[in-house]
């Protein structure tokens, strides 16, 4: 048996909620509101959490520019950018609720544009049928966290606790019971013991070289949800953002927004040709995310790179009155941090990380786990979003999904979740791996393996051989690469104390990432398709037969297992709404449970709905 | 204040890693950074790092972390000037590290310390808990209880409150204001950022509470006597002097110093009005 713990703080709530986003902090509000005390954890200071970055807006079908729009279209042009991979029920939900969502935000002081007649104003976005994005010019998820925080520490009831790190969730039986963490300014050791967690922390794009995330997207909601026994869902599909900057190197992976091309901007390659022109004629610079990131890997690959390994971006033809009036914050990212004015020239732009569509299978309803008293919502869930995400729909499924996560885990936490007990055995056992690291000096001449080493070593590792363009050989590499690194991290040693000690807390942080990165890995080697997000270079193509599953990631004895799951399909009632959707095309349709191939299959299947007539 | 010299790997050359990768521009940057806990002594403890084109101080600062100095704390998240973490004074300025470039500064050493204003917790890292009790302090947006969305709200009603809202947080504005930073005054005085936030807040046009007695007397508004030392300092350019707090004094002129309702408090009380 392990030693007993070092003594620790208990604090206790009703609702434990991880992470202070959108998502976290609309979930505590939930919680309050249902009457629960709730703690909410952040790594951060409050306001800092990543939904800051967010830039184009809230999609909501509310219909107010084009009237055309509606929930069912919005519904629509979500499952096809999904790649009809998403749990359909989530995204029948997510559409009907963020309009509600929007309008609360408005309710609570939250600003946005307007229209000439005084309405919440809605903008364009690529795969979305109409212009459907409130907004507030290019800082909505900064006045979205604004106004979350203000509502939330007005709300009695909900406590906060800045600058912690959860390192594990505990468990009562099958049953989570509360988490296990540090303060991280004084290193004391502290255990929350809740009736329900709700996990809000984000998702892990810092496993990559280059990404637009934070620090903070380390996946640890993720991989303590995982170590749990918690299911995670479609783990391979991973957003590249066509457009981060690429150079300086210290700026590299910082986002350009969409907006940039939404407003006229050109992309050419090193030889002056705008070869979108060539990969999409009709959406041009304004296809999907995939494509143009894609678009832009190819023409780097093709040797017709910038000398920084990227495209131009430019928009000097656009004026430079008007860009500095319509993209003030680009104007000044690029002046201030790459010293070009984007009047007179143009920007070198590539693919960054920027979104992770998988994460921990929740309930549509409930955004429940599938370990009892753990709750999921935002970007560290799965299932919304499908193959790809749609721009503007991560803003809206914070939202609705924190919400809905914060009423359901407060009614856990009143009933099943009244008793709540602690157990020692799983603390020391925390505290022992968590001390192990200290003590040694990953500078000087005791050997040991330095955290941020390694972390440089698997962003490396992932960004080659698990990055936009995948095979069975690179992902194997990736997964050899990992496992190198894995042992490795057995040997992780740092300098210094407890107390605010930043080498420490990146231990966790990669081992954390260690976990998701073979998580992302093994899926993808089982995807053998290219589909969204999925880019395969020795399978091209869609396949009928990955277009019924989803694949699981799911932790065995000794093993991390993926499994396939057929998924559900469509019901009767909802499949006409696809044809709302202004890029429906019936010959074109994501290849899986709506499409057949061959007959035997076709022998087997259900009635596949033929194309139906337009409403 | 003792200066350590951090002599070893001065003059390692560079290993390419994803800090490092090309774009060395051959040039060394001495990082003059203020290390120390509260209660212990504070010294600058010098690195010499391998200048990249477009260095900002936060790449200085992370090379540190990740080569030379693994314990070295410092506060950041998005690396990218919108969320307002990477706060410090640099060469003796209130910046946001992540948007002050290397090449920006004059030639020699640099030197990097924690925000004056707000108590040490270690290195470059301070407590700024006090601005989120304020925060709590000031009541949240209130509309009125019938007033259901969806609004209409014309935009020009509206226009004047974005550049209040586009504030990050980063309390440069709270670390250089000489009410907060020479006569620690932070008991009994808001401080910039919160003028900005009530500012906002009173001028929605949805809004239907009052805050104009409270900031006057619990915000201290009065103890501002419009040196714009905070707009000097703003990243996000808030013009907070002239568009936040002089506003909110001519209000509170409006509502405290009215000669009836002076009278009125006098004869009836604080609340006469």
């Amino acid at each position: 048996m392990a030693a007993p713990p070092e003594p620790y703080d208990i604090i206790e709530c009703d609702v434990l909620v991880v992470g202070a986003g959108g998502a976290g902090m609309r979930a505590a509000i939930a919680a309050a509101d249902a009457g629960c005390s709730v703690t909410v954890v952040t790594k951060s200071l409050l306001g800092k959490a990543h939904t800051v970055m967010a830039e184009g807006g809230i999609a909501a079908g509310i219909g107010n520019v084009d009237p055309e729009d509606s929930w069912e279209v919005h519904f629509a042009d979500t499952m096809l950018g999904g790649q009809l991979l998403n749990n359909w029920r989530m995204v029948e939900l997510y559409a009907h609720e963020v309009i509600d969502r929007v309008l609360e935000l408005e309710r609570w002081g939250g600003l946005f544009d307007r229209t000439d007649d005084g309405r919440i104003m809605q903008r364009a976005f690529g795969a979305h049928s109409w212009k459907r994005l409130a907004h507030v010019g290019d800082r909505t998820g900064l006045e979205l966290i604004r106004t979350c925080q203000d509502k939330m520490v007005h709300t009695p009831g909900v406590a906060v606790c800045m600058e912690y790190t959860l390192t594990a969730l505990l468990k009562s039986g099958d049953r989570v019971c509360g988490a296990f963490g540090y303060n991280r300014n004084t290193g004391a050791f502290v255990a929350f013991k809740a009736g329900a967690v709700i996990l809000a922390s984000g998702g892990w794009g810092r496993m990559y070289r280059y990404t637009s995330n934070s620090w903070e997207c380390s996946g640890d909601g993720a991989a303590m949800a995982y170590a749990a026994g918690a299911d995670l869902l479609d783990m391979e599909f991973v957003q590249f953002h066509p457009t981060g900057m690429i150079w300086p190197p210290g700026a590299r992976g910082i986002l350009v927004t969409e907006a940039v091309r939404g407003e006229g901007g050109f992309l050419f390659n090193a030889e002056g040709s705008r070869f979108m022109l060539d990969y999409d004629p009709v959406k041009k610079e304004l296809s999907s995310r995939d494509v143009v990131a894609r678009s832009i890997y190819k023409e780097v690959q093709a040797g017709r790179g910038t000398p920084h390994g990227g495209a131009y971006l430019d928009v000097r033809h656009l004026g430079a009155d008007y860009v500095k009036r319509k993209l003030p914050s680009m104007y000044e990212q690029f002046h201030a941090l790459a010293s070009v004015d984007i009047t007179s020239q143009p920007m070198e732009v590539g693919p960054t990380i920027h979104y992770t569509m998988g994460g921990v299978r929740v309930e549509p309803e409930t955004a429940a786990t599938t370990v009892p008293g753990l709750y999921a919502a935002g970007e560290v869930a799965g299932g919304l979003h499908g193959a790809n995400r749609l721009g503007g729909n991560s803003l809206g499924d914070i939202l609705v999904f924190g919400r809905r996560a914060g009423v359901a885990a407060a009614e856990f936490a009143r009933t099943t979740g009244a008793s709540r007990v602690i157990d020692d055995a799983q603390i020391a056992t925390e505290q022992a791996d968590l001390l192990e690291p200290l003590g040694g000096d990953a500078n000087g001449s005791t050997p040991g393996e330095n955290p941020y080493k390694l972390h440089e070593d698997l962003q490396l590792a992932m960004q080659d051989d698990a990055g936009i363009g995948r095979s069975e050989e690179s992902l194997q590499r990736a997964l050899g690469g990992i496992q190198a690194l894995r042992e490795r991290s057995t040997h992780i040693r740092v300098s210094g104390g407890r107390a605010l000690n930043p080498g420490w807390h990146t231990v966790r942080d990669v081992t954390n990432m260690l976990v998701i990165s073979e998580a992302i890995v093994r899926s993808a080697i089982e995807r053998r398709e290219s589909r969204g997000s999925q880019w395969r270079f020795d399978h091209l193509d869609q396949e009928v037969a990955y277009g019924k599953v989803n694949f699981v990631t799911r932790r065995g004895a000794d093993t991390m297992d993926v499994v396939s799951v057929p998924l559900d399909p469509l019901p009767e009632r909802l499949r006409p709404l696809l044809e709302r959707s202004r890029f429906y095309d019936a010959a074109k349709l994501p290849k899986g449970y709506l499409t057949e191939t061959t007959p035997s299959e076709a022998a087997n299947a259900p009635a596949v709905t033929p194309k139906r007539k337009k409403q | 204040m003792a200066v350590v010299d951090q002599p070893a790997p001065a003059v390692e050359a560079p290993t390419e890693n994803v800090l490092t990768a090309s774009g060395l521009t051959g040039e060394t940057l001495t990082l003059r950074v203020l290390k120390g806990v509260p209660g212990g002594e504070q010294a600058e403890v010098a690195y010499q790092v391998p200048v990249v084109a477009g260095m900002v101080i936060l790449d200085a600062v992370h090379y540190v972390q990740h080569n030379l100095d693994t314990d070295l704390a410092c506060r950041w998240n998005c690396k990218a000037a919108k969320c307002g973490s990477c706060s410090a004074e640099v060469n003796g300025h209130p910046v946001l590290m992540c948007k002050t470039r290397v090449d920006d500064l004059p030639a020699g050493p640099v030197t990097v310390h924690p925000l004056k204003s707000f108590p040490l917790i270690k290195d470059l890292v301070t407590d700024v808990s006090r601005n989120y009790e304020v925060n709590r302090e000031i009541p949240p947006f209130t509309a009125a209880p019938d007033d259901g969305t969806p609004w209409r709200i014309p935009q020009q009603d509206i226009d004047r409150l974005y550049e209040f809202r586009k504030c990050i947080e980063c309390f440069l504005c709270q670390d250089v204001c000489h009410i907060l930073r020479s006569h620690d005054y932070a008991d009994r005085f808001y401080g910039p950022r919160f003028f900005v936030r009530v500012a906002s807040l009173e001028m929605h046009p949805k809004d239907v509470l009052d805050r104009r007695e409270q900031t006057r007397e619990q915000g201290g508004l009065g103890y501002c006597n419009i040196t714009k030392c905070c707009t000097e300092v703003c990243p996000e350019h808030i013009h907070i002097t002239d568009n936040a707090i002089i506003p909110l004094k001519e209000r509170v002129a409006d509502v405290h110093w009215d000669p009836v309702r002076f009278v009125g408090r006098k004869l009836f009380g604080r609340n006469g009005d």
